[in-house]
């Protein structure tokens, strides 16, 4: 154990710590590092891949005698299932096997509770064989009534969700409410309002499911997973199985964003079909079963009250939400701690309400774009009572030292000062432009467990392996770029084996964590096996291993000189390692515990112009600067791209996606892509991501998770812009049209008034 | 679902062949051109006919050219996208051009033909879901009454049924006062002005034209283009890619100076058929053509409208695009024809 001085933070709030580096560890990255290819654009290692088609997803994959499943699910909303009649499905064409996807005994008695719930499944020799039998089950069910719609769904004497408990869930209240409220009615400025939102499903697209393979008495799976180790375990433990006989796979997967932990239900019942019938099957969610039973953001309703005094300082707010996340709960939003409110000001309850619909499920910072639209118009609102300018209003309640960076970058590039209307609404004709912004922070160091393992080859092959899967984010290529960096190499150079359980363990990819999880355990692990390289080259240089270095594809010693390799006695790379005294060299490592370090959150801003056609309700978003941290970004590439991502998903929340409802019927009326509306290309902004480095110093690599955080500004900056363009507020996602309108009719209501 | 249930299939090489396949009704047989809308319909088993008449390979039908008459001919085979490039068509009648190049996708543009542009099933959710047995499916009811209807019909008036026609080009054929060029079964063909080609849903529930089984469309024709006669479409929608329109309106008239002779003006996405904005022709014929008069025609143009609950904004969106469209047709060279 060594101490060693190291500066951590950003240029303006640099600090200096000192920290504890182990015997056999590389001493932490940090802002005096000099990289030549962490935190440059590195393009994907998978990238041809991709583009090429040769990359086989789950959904590709086709298996000698494989069989295809398909899930029979309920078409009511609420009932009991009297009776399950499979004697003519058997005798279909194709069918092989055929499981219920619950007790035989509860037949008569089961219930389900939303349209979509699971009844049974088959598998057929063929995806149209498997079609066929599945509409040739016969189920008698006794419907019961049911509810889809979030306040009816509160109504005293509304249909029971659940038996035995009531629709409304409350959660632990936090805060003092009259404590709050006697701060608010006493503030200079106040304002009150209630902000909805829809709900959002994840969407995909490669959608929910497995090719399961009996494997001995075990199983090898082929998973479109977030956690191909929470599939192993799930299926282990519902198939009564050791987790050692579940081998999971998920080499490229198409999107999550939440939705894809653990085998969930269609995973358990393609196992169970592909140990019945003794052959692989297939089984892959369609689109509308992705819409009905894959997971959703749930809706949710907030009633925000908030007050600042006469000096623009925040003095207090009380929010009470409430939302369905269908059978499922999780509906809470957050108010995250942007904002500098007293913390006796602050007072907060919220509830889930259970409705008959698809369980919610964790979506890409889950809460929080539901929040922070009520808490950024809420801002917004305060700072035009009080006549101060909106960004001015949060510099003075915001002490976050990056944000408050950020703040000065975003304006600067949107052009806040000069294009921004100093009256909401002030133009003229009827395309109207306006400007808005709001913030982010999210929590993101990782730290959870994972090992990595490096092996060097005699020949120089550098292979790569850690257990987790690359959901898409370009993880692959961000750890590729940490082994290349500790062994002066290029991604390009490493192999990496990622999304299989027989490898080092890794994390399920939520919470933006994989890639800081991941990355100290694969540097330790590439720095341990690079000292092996340095002992067997030792003795050529006639010099200790601790005294080589590695850089540019070259070995040589670092004797203070600053001479480069060109100029004195040196290695390749390949050279060294034909040196190596095994075939291979492995060096191994187990993800530390974080140490303190600068901090636990990443911050972000993000400033939206927008067009508002006023006389149709029409909004097209213009552009959008983010400004984000993601800690000492790995690949600034990926960074950006991800960055847009998240944008364009929030575009599309703020203005398109809803799942609708039918009320009467309980069922989705839109479950495709069709009426189920994505932002499409010609709906995207242009966007201008700024990676905003920090380095965290918490690990020895200091990155930080970026999948979440850009998602979540955006529908509140586009909202503020539009009233920043119309002098109308819409306090409802998505802001289509028809809302669009009638708000700019009340303001023209409320002006002639 | 993604498969498709089974079908025989026949691919005939000309209209003639094609025409002498089909069958008695469409439960037998049915056309298969671009399949953008077929084959969705068969996926969600809306439809399961025993078997197909692919007519892709039927050439004869794929032609655009001006007559020695002065019409232009359109071949049912041609494809939005063709339509939408046409220099003869964006020449003659911009507005067929836009609306053939508004709709949907690139990709879908390049697959979908004329022909079955004019004869797709209406969008309608509850038509298109096997979950709701409405009285298009021969069910009891139209669950969009009382449904979700942000979408449907505000000319609801007698309308068992309100939903929207879908096709674009339908809105400006009929502003143009296009026929439709039919052959049927036995040989004989025939020609359907636009007029008539549509049915509300008081006048069929089960169909939204006036084809049987047995016919097939070989032919749109637009009549020569009148000295002057400018033409216009406008679509408004949610999303700027792919998205069905919110409210859409061609419209046509001559030009002499600056006023205004045999105007059209049709509404799509309005009613079960395009929707003719007669009062609003009545208005605006012989008077010049000012942003007062295009205001006027607009607010005429929705008179009679009977909105659901969730969809009177789109009364608003009428007033405005007829006149935009108006206006766009003394605008230079975008409206000219």
């Amino acid at each position: 154990m060594t101490e060693r001085k190291i500066s951590i933070g950003f240029p303006g709030a640099q600090k200096e710590i000192t920290v504890e580096v182990p015997e056999g560890t590389p001493p932490p990255w940090d802002l005096k590092s000099a990289h030549t290819v962490v935190g440059t654009d590195v393009t994907r290692v998978d990238g041809a891949e991709k583009v090429t088609g040769r990359a086989k997803y789950t959904y590709d994959l086709n298996l000698p005698g494989m069989l295809h499943g398909r899930i029979l699910r309920s078409p009511h909303p609420a009932a009991v299932v009297k009776k399950v009649d499979i004697s003519a499905a058997a005798r279909m064409p194709g069918v092989k096997a055929i499981v219920l996807a619950f007790d035989e005994g509860q037949i008569g008695t089961k219930r389900v509770r939303y349209a979509g719930d699971e009844i049974l499944a088959l598998a057929a020799d063929t995806p149209a064989h498997a079609e066929e039998a599945i509409r040739a089950v016969k189920v008698e069910y006794e419907t019961l009534p049911f509810v889809v719609d979030l306040d009816e769904a509160e109504r005293e004497g509304a249909p029971q969700v659940y038996k035995d408990q009531p629709n409304v869930k409350p959660g632990r209240p936090r805060g003092n409410a009259d404590e709050a409220a006697k701060r608010i009615a006493a503030a200079a400025v106040a304002v009150e309002a209630t902000f909805r939102t829809q709900v959002q499903t994840h969407s995909p697209l490669e959608t929910h499911g497995h090719v399961i393979m009996p494997d001995g008495e075990g199983l090898k799976v082929w998973a479109s997973t977030q956690g191909v180790f929470s599939v192993r375990d799930g299926l282990a433990g519902n198939l009564g199985l050791k987790p050692e006989q579940v081998r999971v796979i998920t080499e490229y997967m198409g999107g999550g964003f939440g939705a894809k932990f653990g085998p969930r239900a269609e995973g358990v019942l393609c196992a169970k079909l592909a140990r019945k019938a003794g052959a692989p099957v297939k089984l892959m969610l369609d689109r509308k079963e992705e819409h009905l039973a894959a997971g959703n953001r749930p809706n949710s309703r907030q009633e925000v009250k908030a007050g600042a005094d006469k000096d623009g300082k925040l003095v207090g707010i009380i929010v009470r939400t409430r939302g369905t996340g269908g059978v499922g709960g999780g509906a809470g939003c957050t108010i995250p701690a942007i904002y500098d409110f007293p913390e006796d000001g602050i007072y907060k309850e919220e509830a889930d309400v259970h409705t008959n619909a698809g369980a919610a499920a964790a979506m890409r910072a889950p809460g929080h774009p539901q929040g922070i639209f009520a808490l950024e118009q809420t801002m917004d609102m305060l700072a035009h009572e009080l006549g101060l300018d909106p960004l001015e209003f949060r510099m003075r309640n915001d002490s976050d030292p990056i944000r408050r960076e950020q703040y000065k970058i975003g304006a600067k590039r949107i052009g806040w000062a000069s294009r921004r209307n100093k009256t909401p609404g002030a133009g003229t004709g009827h395309l109207r432009r306006g400007i808005g912004m709001a913030s982010t922070l999210w929590y993101a160091a990782g730290g959870r467990q994972a090992r990595a393992d490096v092996e060097i080859h005699r020949d120089g092959t550098v292979v790569l392996m850690q257990g987790a899967q690359d959901i898409g984010t370009g993880f692959k290529t961000a750890i590729a770029a940490v082994v290349a960096e500790e062994l002066g190499l290029k991604p390009s150079n490493i192999s990496v084996k990622t999304g299989d359980t027989r490898l080092g363990y890794g994390p399920g990819s939520g919470g933006s964590t994989t890639t800081p999880t991941v990355a100290p355990a694969v540097r330790e692990a590439a720095y341990a096996a690079k000292l092996k390289v340095f002992e067997a080259a030792a003795a050529f240089f006639k010099s200790k291993p601790e005294h080589l270095r590695a850089a540019d594809g070259m070995i040589w010693v670092e004797d203070g000189s600053g001479a480069g390799a060109e100029n004195r006695k040196s290695l390749s790379w390949k050279q060294a390692c034909a040196l190596l005294p095994a075939d291979k060299v492995t060096g191994s490592a187990d993800r530390r515990p974080n140490t303190e370090g600068f901090r636990n959150t990443t911050a972000g801003v993000q400033f939206a112009e927008v067009e508002v056609d006023i006389e149709t309700g029409i909004v097209r978003v213009i552009k959008v600067v983010a400004v984000q941290d993601a800690g000492l970004t790995l690949n600034t590439l990926a960074a950006k791209s991800q960055i847009a991502g998240g944008v364009i998903q929030g575009v599309s929340f703020a203005l398109f996606e809803d799942r609708i409802m039918d009320r009467a019927r309980g069922l989705m009326v839109n479950p495709n892509f069709m009426d189920y509306k994505i932002a499409g290309p010609a709906d995207c902004p242009e966007i201008e991501p700024v990676v905003f480095q920090v380095a965290n110093g918490k690990n020895s690599v200091g990155a930080m998770g970026l999948g979440e955080s850009p998602v979540i500004p955006t529908p509140a900056a586009i909202a503020n812009a539009i009233f920043n363009a119309t002098g109308a507020r819409v306090f409802e996602l998505p802001m289509t049209p028809d809302r669009v309108l009638a708000a700019l009719q009340k303001k023209g209501g409320e002006k002639s008034a | 679902m993604s498969s498709l249930p089974e079908f025989e299939y026949a691919t005939p090489a000309t209209p003639a062949e094609a025409a002498a396949l089909l069958g008695p009704d469409w439960t037998d047989t049915v056309v298969y051109a671009g399949g953008m809308d077929l084959l969705d319909l068969m996926k969600e088993r809306i439809t399961a006919p025993k078997r197909l008449v692919n007519i892709k390979k039927c050439d004869a039908l794929r032609f655009i050219r001006t007559d020695d008459d002065g019409a232009l001919r359109l071949g049912a085979l041609v494809t939005l996208a063709e339509i939408a490039a046409s220099d003869t068509v964006r020449t003659a009648h911009p507005a067929l051009a836009q609306a053939a190049g508004l709709a949907a996708t690139p990709q879908v543009r390049n697959m979908a033909t004329l022909g079955g542009n004019l004869c797709q099933r209406p969008r309608c959710w509850y038509l298109r879901s096997e979950d709701f047995p409405c009285l298009r499916k021969g069910g009891d009811r139209c669950y969009a009454k009382e449904g979700e209807n942000r979408y449907h019909a505000i000319f609801t008036e007698g309308e068992p049924c309100v939903i929207v026609h879908p096709s674009a080009t339908a809105v400006a054929l009929s502003a143009l006062g296009a026929e439709i060029k039919v052959l049927s079964k036995g040989g004989a063909t025939r020609t359907i002005p636009m007029a008539e080609f549509f049915l509300t849903s008081s006048q069929n529930l089960q169909r939204e034209n006036v084809l049987k089984p047995d016919d097939l469309i070989v032919e749109v024709s637009v009549p020569g283009a009148a000295r002057g006669l400018r033409s216009h479409y406008i679509k408004l929608r949610e999303k700027q890619s792919y998205d069905w329109p919110l409210a859409d309106v061609a419209v046509a008239a001559r030009l002499e100076g600056a006023t205004v002779r045999d105007p059209r003006i049709v509404l799509g996405s309005a009613a079960p058929v395009p929707h003719r904005a007669a009062k609003a022709e009545e208005f605006l014929a012989n008077k010049p053509l000012t942003e007062e008069n295009a205001a006027r025609a607009g607010e005429l143009a929705v008179e009679g409208a009977k909105p659901l609950a969730q969809n009177g904004y789109k009364v608003t969106l009428y007033k405005v695009i007829v006149r935009r469209a108006l206006m766009a047709l003394a605008g230079g060279e975008e409206g000219r024809s």
